[in-house]
């Protein structure tokens, strides 16, 4: 681009015209190739022979080695039934990665991406920078209703536009140390917030200033403790039947936000907690504080027990949904849904070879199996759930059922993506350091502010 | 015919003068003018680099002024990186450039010493920091706590995150010991053997013959290390993650400026806006506030060079 910019300049002042009329003829066709080069198109009249040889793009998230070999294993099973669809898989693409990509389009640039988050769905439908897959789910007689969750069918659309699918899920439980509870007397995982809080403190074991042993991280720096999982078990209503954010008049929020607060103050206090959590490992790694014994119980998805597993813990592991508000009881069960994503590049010219290969991965009941075997995620077909192919840990079946719950509820796709999680999170950091100790102020002024994002964002 | 013949010789001249300038012109063209009148087009479209560009007037101004909650705060980090940690690395990397030049013994390995930090990159170095100077097991508080010192939270406290950012960067002080020793060695030594002789003592040689000869390395010093923290982006960034936790997961919630905002910048605003959020009339708005920002200090410090000429020369 800036190439074709100079020669408009230089053809301009050979032609003997003023500089100012050369800079601005400059300025105008550059804006116009700017313009031109960086839009898209949002339509889905894929033209392309899917029967034909043609290799396609592939960008995914993955990055640990036995992710990556699951991805490739999944890859070649579809290779082998579509032997004229060649895959060139990129791993460990973030969804900035991923969007900047979806911009730029050319040969290089992903005909199929998949995302971690389902945060961006709204801003991949609403930008166009995904194809709308309905007419290719209706062309090969797919049913999304019958084929997929509820909660992931909700997750995967925006506006009656299906830009993407679900390609296994996670589900968020609780993970507890069954030796820390025998030894606290604790006789079973506790149901409701109030058993939940009565337990985390007889597990909290106290060292000078520190923690011998922490009963539950409640910070929402805590890694999976975010805003959204702990509100997921308190069903909230994100938005209005206008759009406009309930954070502020939804009592689901104000309940959510008293809860972690209050855990954060019996358990230490803020700065406590962050003193320590500063201490603990890291997330993905073998030395996560609930693999090590540091944190008695764990607000985690699925992956985590593959993982604790790994790192071969000296306690024996529990697994049970997280607890539902006192007045709640019979929701039992219910938990935060979320998952990977996948979708095809609106700038894509092999849309009808990329649906192939999107199809097969997500919608075929072996392929899914067979990933979700490998990867420990929770599949995300219906027939998939049910398969006897299915290997697991006796554990692994809450989570299975956690999918399965009607109850169980999502975050819903917004126009400008995650930003109105990360506004309520960033709103949370706030209340739980006492930075704002006003919370009904503070919950108007939040929502106040995700309606401007919003509006900024059309 | 004279005339004519002097008017072609004027074009001619005029014409190879600005073929000789083409070079910087077309440079200047490509890579300022045209980036800058884009930013300040698109500073008043709504465009998501998908759908075409539409006009949305001062729409993206009053966000960022008014609405955008990221803004002040960055504003307010950036201003205080400026005047603290631009002026402490000035003063600190001239101390240390002072220190070197009186040395007699062992001068490369101290001057080695005190560069090779320079040389790391800036993620390693600040995730290194950030480990030394975590608050539960890096060993900089171990030691403070055994010596009795009250231990600072460091990158996980909003006050201190700031001050740590600025021990960072005066652990990397090579590039401008370098530069000051260079001009400090540039000093002609009559005028301090003239000073030595009219009983001048060691703050007066340096008062009045050692800074008004390196002044205009002191303007530069002062003027590069502006415009580098008006660009200060990956530290903060990698500071603020490592300190948070969420230093990868690809779809993880990222909270800018950890802690409370503290580490926030306006480059990672203009990140945030144009290449996560895809506004980038909003991008645009951030990018223009910090290209007005660095041209007015600029300016104001080349207004002020004459207050920095001590001797008044």
């Amino acid at each position: 681009m800036p190439e074709k910019s100079w020669n408009v300049i230089s053809g301009a002042a050979r032609k003997g015209a003023s500089r100012r009329a050369a800079v601005a003829l400059a300025a105008s066709a550059s804006l116009a190739l700017l313009a031109t080069a960086c839009t898209g198109q949002s339509s889905s009249g894929a033209s392309d022979d899917a029967s034909k040889d043609v290799t396609i793009n592939f960008w995914h998230a993955w990055s640990a080695a036995s992710e990556t070999k699951a991805v490739d294993d999944l890859v070649a099973g579809f290779e082998k039934a579509h032997p004229n669809i060649h895959v060139n898989v990129v791993a460990n693409m973030t969804d900035d990665k991923i969007n900047q990509a979806l911009r730029t389009g050319g040969d290089k640039a992903p005909d199929v991406i998949s995302s971690f988050t389902t945060n961006n769905v709204g801003k991949f439908c609403s930008s166009g920078a995904l194809v709308d897959l309905n007419p290719f789910f209706k062309k090969d007689g797919i049913d999304p209703e019958t084929t997929f969750p509820k909660a992931m069918n909700e997750y995967t659309q925006f506006d009656g536009d299906r830009c993407s699918v679900p390609l296994l899920g996670d589900a968020y439980g609780l993970y507890y140390n069954k030796t820390a509870f025998a030894k606290a007397g604790i006789k079973s995982p506790p149901k409701t917030w109030s058993e939940f809080e009565t337990d985390a403190k007889k597990l909290t074991i106290t060292q000078g200033d520190t923690y011998k042993q922490l009963g539950f991280m409640p910070n929402y720096h805590g890694w999976e403790t975010t805003t959204e999982h702990y509100f997921g078990q308190f069903s909230p209503t994100y938005f209005n039947k206008a759009g406009k954010s309930n954070l502020a008049t939804d009592p689901a929020f104000t309940a959510g936000f008293e809860l972690q607060k209050k855990l954060v103050d019996e358990l230490g206090g803020y700065k406590k907690l962050e003193t320590y959590r500063a201490t603990l490992g890291d997330e993905w790694g073998a030395k996560h504080p609930f693999h090590t014994g540091q944190v008695a119980m764990q607000l985690d998805g699925e992956w985590r027990l593959g993982m604790a597993l790994a790192a071969k813990p000296k306690f024996e592991i529990g697994v049970a949904p997280l607890p539902v508000p006192d007045d709640q009881v019979s929701q039992y069960g219910k938990g935060y849904i979320t998952g990977t994503i996948a979708g095809i590049a609106a700038n894509s010219k092999k849309q009808n070879a990329a649906w192939e290969f999107v199809k097969y991965i997500t919608t075929d009941t072996d392929a899914v199996v067979g990933f979700s075997n490998s990867i420990h995620n929770v599949p995300s077909t219906l027939a998939a759930l049910k398969s006897p192919k299915l290997k697991y840990d006796p554990r692994f079946k809450t989570f299975l059922d956690i999918a399965a719950n009607p109850n169980s509820t999502t975050s819903p796709a917004s126009i400008n993506g995650g930003v109105y999680l990360a506004t309520i999170q960033n709103f949370g950091y706030d209340y739980e350091s006492g930075k704002v100790t006003d919370l009904k102020a503070g919950l108007k002024k939040t929502a106040a502010q995700i309606d401007t994002d919003i509006e900024q964002a059309k | 015919m004279s005339t004519i013949t002097l008017a072609s010789k004027r074009r001619r001249s005029a014409l190879r003068t600005l073929a000789f300038m083409s070079p910087w012109l077309i440079g200047f063209a490509v890579f300022f003018a045209y980036p800058l009148i884009s930013t300040v087009y698109f500073s008043f479209m709504h465009y998501d680099g998908f759908k075409p560009p539409t006009w949305s007037g001062t729409k993206n101004w009053t966000y960022v002024f008014e609405h955008y909650p990221y803004f002040w705060p960055a504003l307010r980090n950036t201003l205080w990186l400026v005047l603290v940690m631009v002026s402490l690395r000035v003063v600190f990397g001239l101390g240390v450039g002072l220190l070197i030049t009186k040395i007699k013994t062992g001068t490369g390995v101290f001057r080695t010493l005190f560069y090779l930090p320079y040389l790391a990159p800036p993620v390693a170095a600040t995730m290194a920091f950030a480990f030394l100077l975590n608050p539960g097991t890096g060993p900089v508080n171990s030691i403070l706590e055994k010596v009795g010192i009250p231990a600072p939270g460091w990158f996980n406290d909003p006050t201190w995150s700031k001050p740590a950012l600025t021990l960072l960067a005066l652990w990397g002080i090579g590039d401008l010991m370098v530069i000051f020793m260079a001009a400090l060695l540039d000093v002609p030594q009559e005028q301090y053997e003239a000073a030595e002789l009219d009983g001048a003592s060691a703050w007066q040689r340096f008062r009045f013959v050692t800074l008004p000869n390196i002044s205009p390395i002191v303007m530069f010093a002062v003027v590069t290390g502006v415009i580098q923290t008006m660009q200060y982006y990956t530290q903060p960034l990698i500071a603020g993650k490592v300190a948070s936790g969420v230093i990868q997961g690809a779809g993880t919630q990222f909270e800018p400026g950890y802690p409370e905002k503290s580490t926030l910048t306006l480059p990672q605003l203009v990140y945030n806006l144009g290449f996560q959020r895809f506004d980038y009339g909003s991008a645009c708005v951030v990018a223009l506030v910090l290209f007005v920002l660095s041209m007015v200090f600029t300016a104001f410090l080349m207004r002020r060079r004459g207050g920095l000429n001590l001797a008044g020369d």
